[in-house]
């Protein structure tokens, strides 16, 4: 008779935010898993009612230091649809160039200071660092530039101030992007070694029937606009999301669990992206991808990481190629007004699909708003996982297993300060 | 600074109620990050690290505000365990922007928004760290300054004070040479009466600042408000232009109150 053994972790590490961990099992049959998100809810959706909709970029911001650009593009995206805003193309061409900022920079985060040690057996990156110095000032580097490019577009790195519905308070002249040249091509090649340097990894064997969802494009990978489709044959525009996909409160977490309606859990994030748009990206990163050994679909979700790298290479040369075509809109924002209605958008952040509604009253008004994070998304998958995973493994010392339910969830980049906004939002329609 | 074993100092780094943004601040010091990490050693911080050393830490960074019953008690014990206790971010130094809750009736609200409200622990009010517990420095923003960051780090770890401008935006603009947007564009901006530190960036992209970074010492809203009403602002306009980030903290607050009352003068 196997002996019943439990993971606890009540402070898990190298996460955006703070949660917990709690698996019990006996042999392979795992009896409980739950992955609590104790972090304090902030009321984001509460605050915002009665606030006006020139203050959402502003505001939305604030709900994740890590993606505040993925917030402030979802919200003015759904206020230029409530209040039927065309923008110009260059101002649709700067956001996807200030969001491949924001994702350099996440990616280049969570690869080097959050995910590679679990691979290299150390604790944290300053471990990794007395043994791999120039490895990890690389990724320091090619972190700085998505750093440097989004301060480039909106001030700052953290909350940029320059979005807004219509486009920007103000555009970058053309010198200014040009600045940016030199450093992006660096990046560009460093973000080449990390593919290489984290297809070097070793993977455990796990690969899972996941249900894959993302944003995506007729023309180009997928990022501020499209539809939103998955491995399962789902197609749809965004205003049908919330009839697609539902939401549930439960017990053990300050965080909603989604799923697709009658079916169950999905994976949002990198992952899917890549599997769902991957003839979106140009030859060369595909042609990478093929070098690091890593192609369409991958089921592992350790490989995460590679993918992360990947997709970091086409964002550096994506901003390369933006800041070439580049010319700069005869106005930075459209000329509008507001009107009565609802704006829904979806945008690709770091770690996934997210989601933002509004409803307006005829001044631009909030009467009501509704976030829905990739993480938020991702928790019931992430569960699944490490049900799966401890099935499988169960061979494993308990510190052994541990460490891999560790890395597991940190396969997903969680965010977990967006996870915990969420809770707030009006729930349980089934 | 030197522990007294002679040992590098102990730094520890908690969150609250917040975005992250500024605990990530630091690890946004790219090019000082691995400098910083080797001039310390880090006793809490689950961001970077699952690394813990026991208590006493020479320097706490505290990010988030207080909100829930759990936080109001554990801030105690975060103030017990840190020689230094520096309350870092907009939410550890007014309540952040969740502290927008504190001018509405939470009860109504929860119960509006939840399908079983009774699970959320959540206090009335989101407050600053020094409501809670004696805090050594403040540091502004939302998010901080590196640079600020930076220099209170080194300031500490030196035995220096830091070199933290307590005056208003307007000198961050002039230093950046802005054209002032109120003056020349009349743009609503409260950046005469908000500290500076983030180098006057807002006014730098054509917009007038938000405040971010809180009230400056001594700052008179009361004229800046009166500046507003004379661009046309109405009372609802003023009370969400003073109600953002800093909302809570006097006197941005005062003046919000007292335009959600009709209280303008002319």
């Amino acid at each position: 008779m196997s002996q019943t053994r439990t993971i606890k972790l009540d402070t898990l590490a190298r996460l955006e935010g703070e949660g917990s961990l709690y698996v019990r099992f006996s042999g392979s049959h795992v009896s409980d898993v739950k992955l609590r998100i104790p972090e304090p809810p902030r009321l984001f959706e509460g605050i915002l009612e009665g606030r006006s909709y020139d203050e959402l970029p502003d505001i939305v911001a604030r709900i994740c230091g890590i993606c505040p650009i993925a917030h402030q593009m979802a919200s003015v995206h759904a206020v230029e649809q409530a209040f039927n805003v065309a923008i110009h193309p260059s101002v649709r061409a700067l956001r996807r160039l200030f969001y491949c900022g924001e994702w350099i920079e996440s990616h280049a985060l969570h690869i080097y200071l959050l995910h590679a040690p679990d691979y290299l057996g150390y604790a944290d990156v300053i471990g990794l660092a007395r043994d791999h110095k120039p490895r990890v000032e690389a990724g320091l580097k090619l972190k700085k530039t998505g750093n440097d490019l989004m301060a480039v577009m909106g001030g700052r790195e953290i909350h940029p101030v320059s979005a807004c519905a219509g486009g920007f308070y103000r555009v970058p002249t053309v010198a200014e992007l040009r600045k940016m040249r030199e450093p992006l091509q660096e990046a560009r090649d460093l973000a080449v070694e990390t593919v290489r340097f984290v297809a070097g990894f070793e993977f455990p064997d796990f690969e899972q029937n996941y249900e894959f969802v993302a944003l995506s494009h007729p023309d180009e990978y997928a990022i501020n606009e499209g539809r939103v489709i998955s491995s399962g044959g789902l197609d749809i525009a965004v205003e049908a999301y919330l009839d697609h996909f539902v939401e549930r409160q439960v017990a053990h977490s300050h965080a909603l669990h989604s799923a697709i309606r009658g079916r169950g859990s999905y994976l949002v994030g990198p992952l899917a992206r890549f599997n769902l748009n991957f003839g979106r990206l140009p030859g060369s990163v595909r042609e990478l991808a093929n070098e690091a050994g890593v192609m369409p679909p991958c089921r592992n979700p350790f490989k995460g990481i590679v993918v992360r790298a990947i997709e970091t290479v086409f964002a550096c040369e994506e901003s390369l190629r933006i800041i070439d075509e580049y010319e700069p809109p005869q106005a930075p924002c459209a000329d509008f007004k507001p009107q009565a209605g609802v704006g829904q958008a979806c945008t690709e952040a770091p770690r996934g699909l997210l989601f933002h509604r509004y409803e307006f009253d005829d001044s631009g008004t909030i009467l009501s708003a509704r976030i829905i994070p990739p993480t938020a998304q991702c928790l019931k998958r992430m569960e699944e996982d490490l049900y799966f995973l401890v099935g499988q493994m169960a061979s494993l010392t308990t510190p052994e297993l541990t460490h891999r339910c560790e890395q597991a969830i940190r396969n997903y980049d969680p965010c977990i300060s967006c996870a915990t906004h969420f809770l707030d939002v009006t729930v349980e329609r089934d | 600074m030197k522990s007294e074993n002679g040992q590098k100092p102990r730094i520890a780094i908690f969150k609250l109620a917040s975005c992250d943004g500024c605990q990530l601040t630091l690890l946004d010091a790219e090019e000082e990050l691995l400098s910083v990490l080797g001039a310390v050693d880090i006793g809490w911080f689950p961001e970077a690290t699952p690394q813990v050393l026991k208590p006493p830490y020479d320097i706490g960074l505290v990010e988030g505000s207080i909100t829930t019953h759990h936080d109001a008690e554990y801030i105690h014990q975060v103030r017990r365990q840190c020689d230094i206790l520096i309350a870092i971010g907009a939410c550890a130094t007014s309540g952040g922007i969740q502290a927008l809750r504190n001018f509405q009736d939470l009860g109504s609200t929860l119960r509006k928004v939840y399908a079983t409200p009774a699970s959320i622990s959540a206090l009335k009010m989101s407050t600053p760290v020094s409501d809670h517990v004696p805090v050594d420095f403040e540091l502004r923003g939302c998010p901080i300054s590196k640079a600020q960051l930076l220099d209170v780090l080194s300031a500490i770890l030196t035995g220096r004070a830091p070199n933290i401008p307590t005056g208003s935006v307007c000198n961050d603009c002039k230093r950046r040479g802005n054209t002032c947007v109120l003056v020349a564009r009349g743009i609503p901006c409260i950046g005469p009466a908000t500290q500076a530190g983030c180098g006057g960036i807002c006014p730098a992209w054509g917009r007038g600042c938000y405040g971010c970074f809180g009230p400056m010492e001594s700052a008179n809203t009361a004229s800046l408000r009166d500046r507003l009403v004379g661009l046309g602002q109405s009372s609802a306009e003023i009370t969400r232009t003073f109600r953002r980030f800093n909302a809570w903290t006097w006197p941005f607050r005062e003046i919000s109150e007292k335009a959600e009352r009709g209280e303008i003068t002319k």
